[in-house]
């Protein structure tokens, strides 16, 4: 018996400008990476395909700028597609491609299906508004309407990202950027969507404040059964967390399957390059 | 009248597309409308919205009032009336009741409007969601997805900071359950009044060029948290010290000479039509 993936990506296409003759036609391209030299068009994504199930996290990495990130915003819905298909494994939306649905019914996907942390705190969080009040926003955005029952949840989640909660009603623009990234992770994590996308939770912290995030995502992936896609050219981070892995080069997946296999048999010439490399 | 000056100041057809947007307005309740704003000879920031839509429906045999908040003498007031009279010598009154048109500053009159009646409130600032995020572009569409968090996100930082929703005026209403619309800066007292009104709403922003409504007989609900009730200003034990009324909203002033804090009536033609009417029941009694 198959396990039914919770959401479905099949063959995501995402470019930067609108192509040409020399370009436009895959198999004979004459690409530099991902860049056509003669109209400038970037190809961030190419007919990237993955399943993922409930429950799992799935780790993505690659160096800067293979894409990675481009997929989290094409799925997190702050970038148009070019072309694609993404299925939700949810009675709501069985069977509907979520890139061709409205944009009113792509805000409640985000804001009831989806939870996203992003590489900058600052497109995450309002840097202006209290962090209590960021945390509320997500669970009033989900349809929340008590201020106490938002609170306390807030609270409980701060404490669990480690924030003193004397500090909630301070705006996370006087936090330290591991604070901010904490912040992010609890709003992220407040309505306990199904889905979260993690883009580099743990670059730029320091390594004690790095692992206590590792465990918290850990954590509520086992307690929750949230299901995770994690982006990052962090290999350890990926070995930590992440149950099947990809790899992505100038947009393209060049090699899936489980962490582990990846890590000790890569069979890519550019995957056996970047396990190697690691210290 | 000037005989060389347009009817209503405005010539025909901006006085078309200015009715045009507020029909428009009308048929999609608390949805802001772009029109384009005219240069008038007053101020923008000053009434322009507000004085636009009244030179645009007004006829001949308009009787019009004009309030500044709740004031029918203060000088904004008397300009924009006798703007208005100079270009279309239309009756003017102070009498709630006896107008067809009331423009209005800040303040919806105490006395209940009817349905023949229009209401023209003037707009500061239309966009209910520009404190939260600054772009016309962004807010247009967080219009257009329904998703007002950031409204509702600038209550709940109220709250935590003051333990209350502190809107003062100006508190966010939810117009026909689709848009949240800012019911200009009218304190909290006047939003219930904004509910089933019998009489047409319109509202506009001259500097920020929108026109909006609020049809008869339409919903409009006071956003507020469930465990943080919408509550109007409270005055109870107060009332009004020239004619002793107290369900009204009252300007509370300072008697210079005795030091202590006094209310008043704000709506002053609401306090005066009061007074003559104890007086005259006075001179009644004595009569007999």
């Amino acid at each position: 018996m198959y396990e039914q993936p919770i959401l479905q990506v099949k063959h995501l296409n995402k470019q930067f400008g609108s192509g040409c003759r020399h370009c436009t036609n895959a198999a004979q391209a004459n690409l530099i990476k991902n860049y056509c030299p003669k109209c400038g068009t970037i190809y961030a994504c190419r007919n990237v395909s993955f399943d993922v199930y409930p429950g799992e996290i799935l780790g993505i990495v690659g160096e800067s700028g293979s894409g990675k990130s481009t997929v989290m915003h094409c799925l997190y819905f702050d970038k148009e597609v070019t072309a694609g298909e993404v299925y939700l494994h949810d009675p709501e939306f069985e069977g509907l491609n979520l890139l061709t649905i409205s944009s009113q019914k792509k805000r409640y996907v985000r804001n009831h299906k989806y939870g996203m942390v992003y590489q900058n705190p600052v497109k995450g969080l309002k840097m202006n508004f209290s962090s209590i009040g960021n945390i509320a926003e997500k669970l009033i955005a989900a349809g929340n309407r008590n201020v106490t029952a938002m609170q306390r949840i807030g609270q409980d989640l701060l404490e669990t990202v480690h924030i003193p909660l004397f500090r909630m009603k301070e705006a996370p623009g006087n936090f330290s950027g591991g604070m901010q990234q904490r912040v992010q992770i609890a709003k992220a994590l407040s309505n306990q969507p199904p889905i979260l996308f993690l883009d580099e939770v743990t670059t730029g912290l320091d390594l004690s404040v790095q692992a206590a995030v590792i465990d918290l995502i850990k954590l509520i992936q086992r307690e929750l059964q949230i299901s995770m896609i994690v982006v990052s050219h962090d290999l350890a981070v990926i070995r930590m967390l992440a149950d099947r892995t990809l790899v992505m080069l100038n947009g393209e997946v060049i090699e899936q399957g489980l962490t582990d296999q990846i890590l000790e048999d890569p069979a890519h010439s550019y995957t056996q390059q970047l396990v190697y490399s690691m210290l | 009248m000037n005989p060389n000056q347009h009817f209503a100041f405005l010539d025909e057809g901006s006085k078309k597309e200015i009715r045009r947007a507020s029909l428009k307005a009308v048929a999609i309740p608390g949805y802001q409308v772009p029109f384009a704003s005219r240069e008038m000879p007053i101020a923008r920031g000053w009434g322009t919205g507000g004085l636009q839509l009244t030179l645009s429906l007004i006829g001949k045999e308009d009787v019009l009032k004009v309030i500044d908040q709740g004031s029918d003498e203060s000088v904004n007031a008397v300009s924009i009336k006798k703007l208005v009279q100079s270009t279309t010598d239309v009756e003017l009154t102070e009498q709630t009741e006896a107008a067809t048109i009331i423009q209005s500053r800040h303040r919806i009159p105490e006395i209940p409007l009817t349905k023949e009646q229009i209401l023209v409130l003037q707009v500061p600032m239309p966009e209910p969601l520009r404190h939260y995020e600054k772009k016309e572009q962004e807010t247009k569409k967080l219009h257009a997805e329904n998703e007002y968090s950031g409204v509702w996100l600038m209550l709940f930082e109220q709250i935590m900071k003051f333990g209350k929703t502190a809107t003062q005026a100006d508190h966010p209403v939810f117009v026909n359950d689709r848009y949240v619309m800012a019911p200009s800066p009218i304190p909290r007292f006047d939003n219930p009044k904004l509910h089933d009104s019998e009489a047409l709403i319109l509202l506009g922003a001259g500097r920020e060029k929108k026109i909006y409504a609020v049809p008869p007989h339409t919903d409009v609900a006071s956003l507020a948290f469930e465990d943080y009730p919408f509550t109007v200003e409270d005055f109870s034990g107060e009332c009004c010290h020239l004619c002793g009324a107290t369900d009204v909203f009252l300007d509370e002033l300072i008697d210079e000479e005795s030091g202590q804090t006094i209310f008043q009536c704000n709506d002053t033609s609401y306090c005066i039509a009061r007074l003559n009417q104890q007086e005259r029941k006075e001179v009644e009694l004595a009569d007999v």
